[in-house]
């Protein structure tokens, strides 16, 4: 254990920084997929969506991420085959780390749409391979979660399809459409407040010190679902209409109401993103701290350390504030192919099948979701055009991902240990 | 950096560009009011101004039908079919193109109306006019349709206006017919090749309607799946 003794605070201190870093570009990269629909559809400008991103990303990840980060600290390998090896375990996530990194950066450069879950786990399990061997994956968990990645683009597929159906039947097809619009989006708000506020109160809220039943969170998630309805139904009701705008069925003015839901499904966008997407960055360095911290003990019973989720929130925040804005920005200038009762349905699909996903602990891609609720609306006949081509680019670049981060995280392992003599 | 490789999956939506392509060539069969005017005035400077008009409206409508082709590869998902949206913007396109050839042909020969049928003859082209200006609101309401996902209400509207477009298309039909019977009784008395060539306008000037039915019977088809 002299080696965890020794390099102890280096250890940690390295991968806090590349923990950060990985944080950093999430918030550069990936935090613009998650806010580019409302950007795109002209419901938020960048400056607006910047902000909300920043609080709820950070909220998300703060309050929300400690499921999924658990997963990736202890849930993809079996810690039991490093006890005796506690360096190796702590140099393989430090890998893992720089790997995924690494993938990140070339795939931004090149302008691939990678995502970090995969790239993580994918180093993480390429690690653990060379390591030790096939043994010290758990491959019933990561068989889930590699279901997951099939399961969740469908599901928020299916539920944005439903979503999309519903608002054509509770108010585009009908005879006042912005009276019904005025009438039930203050319920579709109700209902992202309540499965935003559920996930954190259940999942979320025991890192901060507040236990609570199951009863207690779901009433008082329907508590906030109310408020938050309220609320928006006044923000609709102060909002000025255009008569002129409008030919007989009045859209102009419904999207407008729309738009004012979409404020709220892009905070809840980012939260989920937040959520999920933070324990990419963290996960192994939460696994690196926790040995550290137990002097090279791996199993130990460890809570996850206080700082840790700040960190990975404060990084996704500075990464969306310094090169996350250029990105809005080009999605700003995009497109404006969307209106904002199609975004809301998007939105709120993948927004729910991600923070569910996050509260279950289950590492998901957010955009792999967001592209699977688009669809959806697609599938509805609510889209103009989608690009079928770009979407296959993205499922292929998400495929290769995985060995890619195996391969980087086995080649910066075996650098590492050469460094580090062991 | 690049976090919009993403947004690609958004294609460039060609119901727009749709609807402002028809509403060009709407404006170039619009275009006709005008020109007629000065042709039975036999004003033939200011009537080639306007064909002037025609002809730039026609390469407009040109150029955008051409934008639009290119912008519906094959591997896009669209909430139509790809081939009926070409199919529209080709029949769309069609309308211009008469218009240009109606303005072209008069001023090619200096065409004199007589002045027996001028009255129904400026009738029949308003009438046919009204036919290219419904077509253009019918397909003014692609974006309501696309709103509404291509059904319901909305769907219902539109058919609504394909059918008043049939019942225009029908009237220019019979007003046609009452047009040629007028200049069969005063043909004698012209110049046999500018009756021929008289005959041949009033049909295109019906092409025109027929043009713009045909347009709405894409779009019904279009909606039908």
């Amino acid at each position: 254990m002299d080696f965890i003794a020794s390099y102890g605070t280096m250890l940690v201190l390295i991968a806090a920084a590349v923990g950060f870093f990985m944080a950093y570009g999430i918030g550069a990269n990936d935090v613009a997929n998650a806010m580019g629909t409302s950007v795109g559809s002209k419901a938020l400008t960048i400056k607006q969506a910047i902000i909300i991103a920043m609080i709820f990303e950070f909220a998300g990840a703060y309050l929300a991420g400690g499921e999924v980060t658990s997963t990736i600290r202890k849930g993809i390998i079996d810690a039991s085959y490093f006890t005796a090896t506690p360096d190796i375990f702590v140099l393989g996530m430090i890998s893992a780390l720089f790997a995924a990194g690494a993938w990140l950066l070339i795939a931004s450069a090149l302008g691939w749409p990678v995502s970090t879950t995969h790239s993580i786990i994918g180093a993480i399990i390429g690690f653990a391979l060379v390591a030790v061997g096939t043994d010290a994956v758990t491959w019933s968990k990561v068989g889930g979660i590699v279901g997951s990645w099939i399961v969740t683009p469908m599901l928020s597929g299916i539920i944005a399809y439903f979503i999309f159906m519903s608002s054509q039947r509770l108010i585009f097809d009908t005879a006042e459409p912005l009276k019904n619009a005025k009438r039930f989006v203050p319920i579709y708000m109700g209902l992202a407040g309540f499965v935003m506020s559920l996930v954190t109160i259940t999942k979320g809220l025991k890192h901060i010190g507040i236990h609570m039943g199951t009863t207690e969170g779901i009433l008082l998630s329907v508590a906030i679902a109310v408020v938050v309805a309220i609320i928006g139904k006044i923000v609709i009701q102060r909002l000025k209409y255009d008569p002129k705008a409008d030919k007989e069925m009045q859209f102009n003015n419904v999207e407008k109401v729309f738009g004012v839901l979409m404020i709220l499904t892009a905070a809840c966008m980012a939260f989920a993103h937040g959520s999920n997407d933070v324990a990419n960055a963290i996960g192994p360095l939460a696994a690196v701290v926790g040995i550290v911290a137990n002097d090279g003990v791996i199993g130990a019973k460890s809570e996850l350390v206080w700082w840790i989720l700040p960190l990975g929130g404060i990084g996704i925040v500075i990464g969306l504030a310094t090169l996350g804005k250029n990105v809005m920005k080009t999605i700003g200038e995009g497109i404006t192919h969307l209106t904002p009762s199609r975004g809301f349905a998007a939105e709120l699909a993948a927004a729910s099948t991600v923070v569910i996903a996050s509260g279950t602990g289950m590492p998901i891609s957010t955009t792999q979701t967001l592209v699977g609720a688009v669809l959806g609306v697609g599938m509805a006949r609510g889209i103009g055009a989608l690009n079928l081509g770009v979407i296959r680019n993205i499922v292929v670049s998400w495929v290769i991902t995985l060995p890619i981060g195996a391969f980087l995280a086995i080649a910066i392992f075996f650098i590492l240990r050469t460094i580090f003599g062991i | 950096m690049s976090g919009n490789a993403f947004f690609g999956v958004f294609a460039k939506s060609p119901i727009k560009p749709i609807e402002e392509h028809i509403t060009k060539v709407h404006e170039a069969s619009a275009t006709l009011m005008d020109f007629f005017q000065h042709v039975f005035k036999k004003e033939w400077q200011q009537a080639e101004q306007v064909r002037l008009q025609i002809r730039t409206l026609e390469r407009q409508a040109d150029v955008m039908k051409r934008d639009i082709r290119i912008q519906l590869p094959r591997g896009l998902f669209l909430p139509v079919e790809r081939t009926d949206l070409l199919e529209l913007i080709t029949q769309q396109d069609k309308i211009a193109n008469k218009a240009k050839d109606i303005a072209g042909r008069i001023i090619g020969r200096e065409m004199d109306i007589p002045s027996e049928i001028q009255d129904d003859f400026l009738i029949y082209l308003s009438r046919c006019i009204d036919a290219t200006k419904q077509a253009s609101n019918a397909i003014n309401e692609l974006d309501e349709l696309l709103e509404t996902g291509f059904r319901g209400r909305e769907v219902i509207l539109v058919e609504k206006m394909l059918v008043e477009l049939d019942a225009i298309e029908q009237d220019t039909d019979e007003m046609q017919i009452k047009l040629r019977r007028q200049l069969r009784e005063i043909e004698g008395e012209m110049n046999p090749i500018d009756a021929m060539f008289l005959y041949k306008i009033i049909e295109w000037v019906g092409d025109l309607a027929d043009i713009a039915e045909r347009v709405g019977a894409r779009l019904e088809l279009m909606l039908a799946r």
